[in-house]
């Protein structure tokens, strides 16, 4: 009864086209923002910040960029966990190297080198589509968790092999290190993760993104319309490669704190992710986050019922997990191939017309 | 003769047989993708679940015996007899039949006409599934696989070529039933797709599905049989994996390793499977032995998918693959 456009008039183009066109969204969007930067802050504690919101948002940001690349322009990757340790041993070399520069700096350019990575491993893309583009990303994902394994000079000749997280700070609090207090790691990525959301909506919905989409749709049709396949293909990979690095940064300096690189970013962080974006919803940008709390949320959830509740072992519900993950992935692509963002948006369309159907 | 020559031989010769293992595994996925184009990415664990069965069935284990014990404070784990290995096979290739039906029946017929990168998301998926599946159904346990396949060096070769150049090769009796396993394997395929009715059906539906069905081929059974032999194809591949490194979650790896084996062959050639897994299985093992010692070891994880990405980027349907035509 309250949901609905009626009575809300659109005077300008501005205001036609933005991201929440109905009052009750608008006011809901900006409720969240409120409560996510004013009250949790003051009431979160370390195991709320460890088990839920930091793995969120920090998934959240690498499934908008796994989402950009494949939801949007349509070329399926298998390497994100690869890239993701880019991020993380980009950051850990500039931290190592540039003590006094503020944290944010580098996680922004370990997004970039990330970048240029993603785009050399997108190259191949040029020439092989579909899952031939799928396998041959897992090169990188291999290739790359390698190299960090075996050169030493990336997690600076310690002798454990693992990399750890200094302290450095952002307006002199401290993010990472032992001594970060849960609010100030939880803003950091909160900051970032909203900036990076709008930045994904916005480029999505501009020409940019309309050109992925084009790529996506039948990418010979739209070279033929003018699309420049390299350009369109190249910057999808670059920019969802600067997300996912800038994830795997934040996954290892702000939540992992000290990470053992096949452990952290092995081929299952790669499945992790196509399959938060899989459950949530192909292209589009609701769905990245929906998916990133889903996979998130759901073994919080098993550990709490099957093994606290029922007092089953913990390797019966792990298999469960992957039961459940695995089934819910089919029933998914069968029934709802658009995820539960197509779900939120039926769900909408219902409250719009209700109670009065017809 | 050199010393160094005879080494890069012998890695040669292993390395040949590991790719036997490869192109065994590979086989499994060209013969589902040119049936009915899903790229099965399940193939791996589908090998782990058989040998799994078999070996649950061999042993006499219970199924499912953590979690009966678990919700009714039971404590069964086993029969209480031993299968002989032959009738454990059988069984387990009754499973896999059961298995492929249960596929085609729930999953493969809601996704006809999907793009096939759908069905290869939905395979991933499958693969989860399976993964706790089998970890539910026979425990996550390290089993070690014995039907009774000869093990360990191969006593004749090592006299025969120490007498020849005076260093003798060490070559797994395995790895040689494995090769003619292998072998067998690939004839029987051959002989069953070009001289049975269902093989001639089978290779109708792969050229072309519309046609095989005006001409009153049903397309679920031959789905159905082609998931079957697959199954079996697995079963063979995980018999042989698994008497190698036992039967654990590494097994479905391998399924891994097969994607460049593809990639090199090409998606749709049972002799490019076959090629593919050779170079692969020597390109590694030499590239390890030669190039290895200098960059840090432990290259055999990635080299297989540098070679095929490389590959790809010159000859995008592999060696033997079909040439993709592609049109608006």
């Amino acid at each position: 009864m309250i949901y609905r456009e009626a009575g809300d008039f659109k005077t300008s183009y501005r205001e036609d086209s933005q991201t929440f066109p109905i009052k009750l969204d608008r006011r809901a969007y900006w409720t969240l923002m409120v409560v996510a930067f004013a009250v949790v802050p003051f009431v979160i504690n370390d195991y709320w910040a460890n088990a839920v919101l930091l793995p969120f948002l920090i998934y959240a940001i690498a499934a908008l960029g796994l989402n950009i690349l494949t939801g949007y322009a349509g070329q399926v990757s298998l390497g994100t966990g690869g890239f993701m340790a880019v991020g993380a041993y980009a950051a850990y070399k500039l931290m190592t190297a540039f003590p006094d520069v503020p944290i944010l700096f580098h996680v922004l350019i370990a997004g970039a080198i990330t970048a240029l990575v993603g785009m050399a491993f997108g190259l191949p893309s040029l020439r092989i589509k579909g899952f031939y583009l799928a396998v041959a990303t897992l090169a990188a994902q291999f290739f790359l968790v390698w190299l960090f394994n075996k050169v030493p000079w990336f997690f600076n000749y310690s002798a454990s092999g693992m990399i750890n997280a200094p302290e450095r700070t952002m307006f002199g609090a401290a993010i990472t290190g032992p001594e970060a207090s849960a609010p100030a790691r939880y803003l950091f990525c909160l900051i970032l993760t909203v900036a990076l959301a709008w930045i994904a909506r916005n480029l999505t919905r501009g020409s940019v993104g309309r050109k992925w989409m084009a790529i996506r749709d039948m990418d010979i049709a739209a070279e033929i319309i003018g699309v420049n396949p390299l350009t369109a293909k190249l910057s999808a990979f670059a920019v969802s490669s600067f997300f996912i690095g800038v994830a795997g940064a934040l996954l290892f300096a702000v939540y992992l704190g000290a990470v053992e690189v096949g452990e952290a970013f092995g081929i299952q962080k790669s499945f992790l992710i196509l399959f938060m974006i899989i459950i949530g919803g192909l292209g589009s940008i609701f769905g990245s986050f929906a998916g990133a709390a889903f996979m998130v949320l759901m073994p919080v959830l098993l550990k709490n019922v099957l093994v606290d509740g029922f007092g089953w072992a913990t390797d019966l519900a792990a298999h469960f997990q992957f039961m459940i993950v695995g089934a819910l992935i089919i029933v998914f692509l069968v029934f709802e191939p658009h995820g539960l963002a197509q779900l939120w948006r039926l769900a909408k369309e219902k409250l719009r017309l209700w109670p009065f159907p017809h | 003769m050199p010393e160094q020559f005879l080494w890069a031989m012998e890695v040669m010769l292993n390395g040949l047989m590991a790719g036997v293992l490869y192109a065994l595994v590979a086989l499994g996925f060209v013969l589902i993708f040119k049936a009915s184009g899903v790229f099965n990415y399940a193939q791996g664990v589908m090998a782990l679940f058989a040998a799994m069965t078999l070996v649950g069935l061999q042993k006499g284990q219970v199924p499912f015996a953590h979690l009966i014990n678990t919700i009714f404070g039971t404590d069964v784990h086993k029969f209480g007899w031993e299968l002989a290995p032959w009738l454990a096979i059988l069984l387990t290739a009754g499973v896999m039949v059961l298995f492929a039906w249960l596929v085609q029946r729930f999953i493969l017929q809601h996704l006809v006409n999907q793009p096939d990168i759908i069905l290869f998301m939905a395979t991933i998926g499958l693969a989860y599934f399976m993964e706790g599946f089998a970890d539910l159904m026979w425990g996550a346990d390290i089993k070690t696989l014995d039907i009774g396949l000869p093990q360990g060096v191969n006593a004749w070769i090592d006299e025969t070529t120490f007498n020849l150049f005076g260093y003798g090769f060490f070559i797994d009796n395995l790895d040689i039933a494995a090769t003619i396993v292998a072998a067998l394997l690939v004839v029987a395929l051959v002989l069953f797709s070009q001289y049975t009715k269902q093989g001639r059906a089978m290779r109708a539906v792969a050229d072309d599905h519309q046609a095989a069905l005006s001409v009153g081929i049903s397309l679920r059974f031959i789905w159905v049989m082609v998931w079957s032999v697959a199954g079996f194809v697995a079963l063979v591949a995980g018999i042989m994996w698994g008497a190698k490194s036992g039967v654990q979650f590494s097994l479905s790896l391998i399924a891994l390793k097969a994607l460049p084996v593809l990639m090199l062959g090409g998606f749709t050639s049972i002799p490019g499977a076959i090629v593919g897994g050779l170079i692969i299985g020597v390109g590694e093992k030499l590239f390890e032995f030669l190039v290895g010692p200098y960059i840090g070891g432990a290259t055999e994880n990635w080299f297989a998918y540098v070679l095929a990405l490389i590959f790809l980027v010159f000859r995008p349907q592999g060696l033997f693959g079909e040439k993709i035509i592609e049109r608006v």
